[in-house]
């Protein structure tokens, strides 16, 4: 079984994160989920790859985005993968 | 251990050296985060040593986990742990007790009982766990050793264990 290209990285019940998932699911778009903990300081594989603490984060291996800001990961998300022309998952 | 009975387990069904394992797929916590892995994706990397325990917080893991350490068997091969603990717990005993090995969370026992080796704790209404069991599959999925508790509270036989790794990695 291949991974998604797509890995969400996520907490639990936080509403930013269910608004990334609600986009993925949506639009039939793989992804896998990695969850962290609440505690900020618990998060040092999100600053690792993203540069912060904050959730969700996207790391995109179709094209080699990696991305914070549920507001931000959704345009980006509707612009590569919901409006044609995207890169096929 | 001790001079007086403890309890014995009853003979179950569980799988064999031998039999094919059976797949899951559980949330898989190590120390930064879990996402959900099937069993089949690791052992398709490498030798595998599954090793069911108690609840973290007994102390039968605690023991469990400081053994396997001292063996080094992590520096062999991939050895994962099963308890019906949940990923938030997983990840506490994991830093706390400073385990190098990754922990599956089955906090419904399914991956127990698809092994037959769930019971219902005496005095926890409703809770339902593994007997302590040690697995070692090779690549194709075969088990190559295997042991299940035969009585409560018991400990893995180490000493097998060593030798199965010894004999199949």
């Amino acid at each position: 079984m291949s991974d998604p290209a797509i890995t969400l990285y996520r907490l639990q019940a936080c509403p930013f994160c269910e608004r990334v998932v609600r986009v993925l699911q949506d639009n039939d778009i793989p992804y896998r989920s990695r969850f962290v903990e609440p505690m900020h300081a618990d998060r040092n594989v999100v600053k690792r790859i993203s540069g912060k603490r904050t959730v969700p984060a996207i790391v995109d291996e179709n094209t080699g985005v990696t991305m914070s800001e549920s507001a931000n990961i959704v345009d980006y998300l509707e612009a590569t993968y919901v409006e044609g022309d995207g890169v096929s998952a | 251990m001790v001079d007086f009975d403890v309890v014995d387990l009853p003979d179950v069904d569980h799988p064999e050296v031998g039999d094919t394992v059976p797949d899951f797929t559980r949330p898989l916590v190590d120390e930064e985060f879990w996402e959900n892995v099937a069993l089949s994706d690791l052992y398709a990397d490498g030798p595998v040593l599954l090793v069911f325990h108690p609840m973290d917080g007994a102390f039968p893991a605690t023991y469990i986990w400081n053994e396997i350490r001292d063996r080094e068997w992590q520096e062999r091969l991939e050895v994962v742990g099963v308890s019906v603990s949940s990923p938030y717990e997983h990840k506490t005993l994991i830093e706390e007790r400073g385990i190098d090995s990754r922990l599956y969370s089955d906090p419904g026992a399914g991956v127990a009982e698809q092994f037959g080796i769930d019971w219902e704790l005496d005095g926890m209404e409703g809770v339902r766990e593994p007997w302590p069991a040690v697995f070692l599959v090779d690549t194709e999925g075969t088990i190559r050793y295997a042991w299940v508790a035969s009585e409560w509270p018991d400990f893995p036989e180490y000493d097998e264990v060593e030798t199965a790794i010894a004999d199949h990695v």
